[in-house]
């Protein structure tokens, strides 16, 4: 195996930060989004096959109900939540993909929006709510169900807001908060 | 005399009694029997607890086939268990589970702990939800390491403990 | 078929006091339960017909995504494995694209094609164990014993080329960890032709046969139009008419250089499920024949990583096709060592879903075929 490990071949340049514009096809789908919303969202290209709309926790229902009647994206593949304590929010990125149209196959839609966290949680009363996405994408209720104990969103709307994987008896803080530690960490 | 001392009320204790001489009685000559009856028909409970099982499950196919040595094969119904393999990383939401388990089992029962999380915790041991082995819920007679052993460890951890029940003292 | 889909639940099962009724049975299958794996599963029942399912998952919880935030990029790899350690290669696949992404690195031409060969190898051993486990849910000793002989081959190959059993950590960014053995194609080669010969021999005794098609055959039957809206992956999507399939939706590595042929059943019933991955085991054969033709003979492995590389300041969502469905890596990275988040969005974990929705109206006899019809794994699913 002297071949094993040989010089990097020439780096590729890096990449210069300009705003990567859109290609036509994915500027169809951004264009309609952002002519019926206008101001309330705001769509960034990314890269190839992904797209990121932004938008405020009040119009989630709303952006995700036009999204999946008048795009064919049609189910959610992921619900991640992610702690900003920085910032005070948290962060929940929901990642839409398209089983029925084979043109929008690889396209992947993150869906993104920011709830007000709190110091000392406390999980289904506190302002840490969002507007559950279940009757709009079936696809959710398992990971929006793990994100209400990961870390203590509640989602109003949604029929289940039960304990799915942490075990019964939990009473610490939801152990996906930056504030959670793991010990010796 | 025999019959004065026993009344209708205290026959259960007497019966008891009878039942512990006997047994002394018996142990020394007939323990070795009963051991080795022990010994070559040993049936786990089928309690799989994480990915080791996958190794369990390797350690039955016809390449390894345990089943030459008297022992493993899962069965389902833990009353007639007496021995447990706990395949892997034991969580706080399983570990009452497994304690349950093993309080049902029928004495004389056996343990023995698969790969490392079972051991220390192993690579999961800064995890929240991970106990750091199963020595503080269960009493473990064999140790088997790695991650995940492989089926030739296994046996060979199946091997110590017919060793160890060889030499017990039957109860 | 939309009324199945309305939901019902509003408490536990068994807790609804006030709506006991003589005529349903609460019964936890699992955790101990030669039927259930690593899950329990609440059912209610009515005399032999199941009315109410309730999957409660999370006896493997083991915290990675948590775990993951602690350590960097390199020393991520071993635990995050762990989940599937039977289909190692392919859960750690979308991890290592994702990192590529952020670090920034090319991979040679000739590590490409030996990850595609090792994860095609890995997705034949994973549906050998979950074949051979199907086949002693439903009592058919016999499929227990063949696939799990069958697979021990590719075992053997797989430790030839990476040195372990199961858990080989062979992926890492920039490439593979070491090359693979000396005349490894012929090998490779001659394993995988036996390997399809016996696995053809299956249809024979398990997929021909009469029972397992009375039991399996339209038991927990999956509509198309259901299995869009439960956003269900791999091989039950498959089953159910849709034809998906990372590998040639949104190839990643030099699976657009192969001729990868996605394999879609209409039926939707727990036979299609069944059938679906031994597809793709057949499938799989080709696929390595292919790579091994047009894998360059001689080359760099890898590509040499900084030590302790940092990330972009980026978000990366990479999907890749493993053994159970898409199994996606989003990473949310802050310009440091360790990713800030990690989240796995694995098959198995998106199947379950569908899993109370299928057992509605069944026979409690048939829950075997119809859970592990799903393609669970739940190791996996608790992460």
């Amino acid at each position: 195996m002297s071949t094993a490990e040989t010089t990097p071949p020439p780096k590729a340049t890096p990449p210069e930060k300009v705003e990567a514009s859109a290609p036509s096809f994915e500027k169809s789908f951004i264009d309609q989004i952002t002519n019926h919303f206008s101001d309330d969202v705001e769509v960034e290209y990314i890269k190839e096959n992904r797209t990121r709309v932004n938008v405020k926790k009040e119009k989630i229902v709303d952006v995700a109900k036009f999204i999946k009647d008048n795009t064919p994206f049609d189910h959610a593949e992921s619900v991640t939540g992610v702690d900003f304590p920085e910032d005070k929010e948290i962060g929940v990125i929901y990642h839409l993909g398209s089983y029925t149209d084979p043109a929008y196959s690889k396209q992947v839609l993150a869906l993104a929006t920011r709830v007000p966290r709190e110091e000392n949680p406390n999980p289904g009363n506190d302002s840490t709510k969002l507007s559950s996405l279940r009757e709009i994408f079936y696809s959710v209720e398992f990971h929006e169900r793990e994100i209400f104990e990961m870390l203590g969103v509640y989602f109003e709307g949604h029929p289940d807001n039960r304990r799915l994987l942490l075990p019964e008896d939990w009473a610490d803080l939801p152990p996906l908060r930056k504030d959670f530690t793991n010990k010796g960490r | 005399m025999l019959k004065e001392l026993i009344t209708p009320q205290n026959a259960n204790v007497f019966v008891g009694k009878l039942g512990d001489i006997l047994y002394k009685a018996v142990d020394q000559p007939l323990g070795m029997a009963i051991n080795w009856g022990r010994m070559w028909s040993l049936w786990p409970v089928h309690i799989e607890t994480a990915c080791c099982s996958v190794e369990f499950g390797a350690a039955s196919s016809p390449r390894y086939d345990v089943e030459r040595f008297g022992i493993i094969e899962a069965f389902g119904s833990l009353r007639q268990c007496d021995l447990v393999v706990v395949q892997g990383t034991i969580t706080r939401k399983m570990a009452p589970r497994l304690r349950l388990v093993y309080d049902q089992m029928p004495e004389p029962k056996y343990v023995i702990a698969m790969g490392a999380c079972a051991i220390t915790g192993g690579l999961y041991f800064d995890s929240y939800n991970v106990l750091p082995g199963i020595d503080g819920i269960l009493p473990v007679d064999v140790y088997v390491p790695g991650c995940p052993p492989r089926p030739e460890t296994l046996i060979q951890g199946c091997m110590l403990l017919q060793e160890k029940i060889k030499r017990m003292k039957a109860r | 078929m939309t009324d199945k889909l309305i939901p019902t639940k509003q408490m536990p099962p068994g807790l609804q006091v006030d709506q006991v009724d003589d005529r349903i049975m609460t019964l936890n299958v699992g955790p101990q339960h030669p039927g259930s794996g690593h899950m329990r599963i609440i059912v209610r029942i009515d005399g032999d017909y199941i009315v109410d399912a309730d999957p409660d998952p999370g006896y493997v919880h083991r915290g990675e995504e948590k775990m993951a935030e602690a350590r960097n990029y390199i020393l991520n790899i071993p635990h995050l494995e762990r989940p599937v350690i039977h289909d190692s290669c392919n859960i750690l696949y979308p991890y290592v694209l994702g990192v590529e992404d952020l670090v920034g690195i090319e991979v040679t031409e000739r590590a490409k094609y030996i990850r595609v060969i090792t994860a095609e190898l890995n997705r034949c051993i994973y549906i050998q164990y979950w074949l051979a486990i199907y086949g002693i849910f439903l009592g058919h000793s016999t499929m227990f014993m063949w696939p799990a002989g069958d697979r021990e081959l590719l075992i053997d190959l797989m430790e030839k080329i990476t040195g372990a059993r199961v858990t080989h950590s062979y992926f890492i960014p920039g490439g593979v960890r070491n090359d693979v053995p000396a005349n490894f194609e012929d090998v490779c080669l001659r394993q995988v032709n036996y390997f399809e010969k016996r696995i053809k021999e299956y249809a024979d005794v398990f997929y021909d046969n009469p029972i397992l098609k009375a039991r399996t055959e339209d038991t927990g039957v999956l509509s198309r139009e259901d299995a869009i809206r439960l956003g269900t992956t791999g091989s039950v999507l498959r089953a159910s008419g849709v034809d998906y399939d990372v590998r040639v939706k949104e190839p990643y590595d030099v699976y657009d250089d192969l001729d990868v042929h996605t394999n879609v059943l209409k039926a939707g019933d727990s036979y299609a499920r069944s059938k679906i991955p031994w597809l793709d085991m057949i499938e799989s054969c080709n696929i390595i024949r292919q790579a091994l033709e047009k894998m360059p003979k001689s080359g760099s492995i890898r590509t040499k990583l900084k030590p302790n590389p940092k990330g972009k300041d980026e978000e990366v969502y990479r999907r890749v096709e493993s053994g159970r469905g898409a199994a996606g890596c989003h990473i949310i990275s802050k310009s440091k060592p360790e990713p800030y988040r990690l989240k796995l969005s694995v098959g198995s974990f998106r199947n379950l879903i569908a899993l109370p929705y299928l057992l509605k109206g069944e026979k409690l006899g048939n829950m075997p075929a119809v859970y592990w019809s799903l393609n669970y794994w739940p190791v996996e699913a608790d992460r």
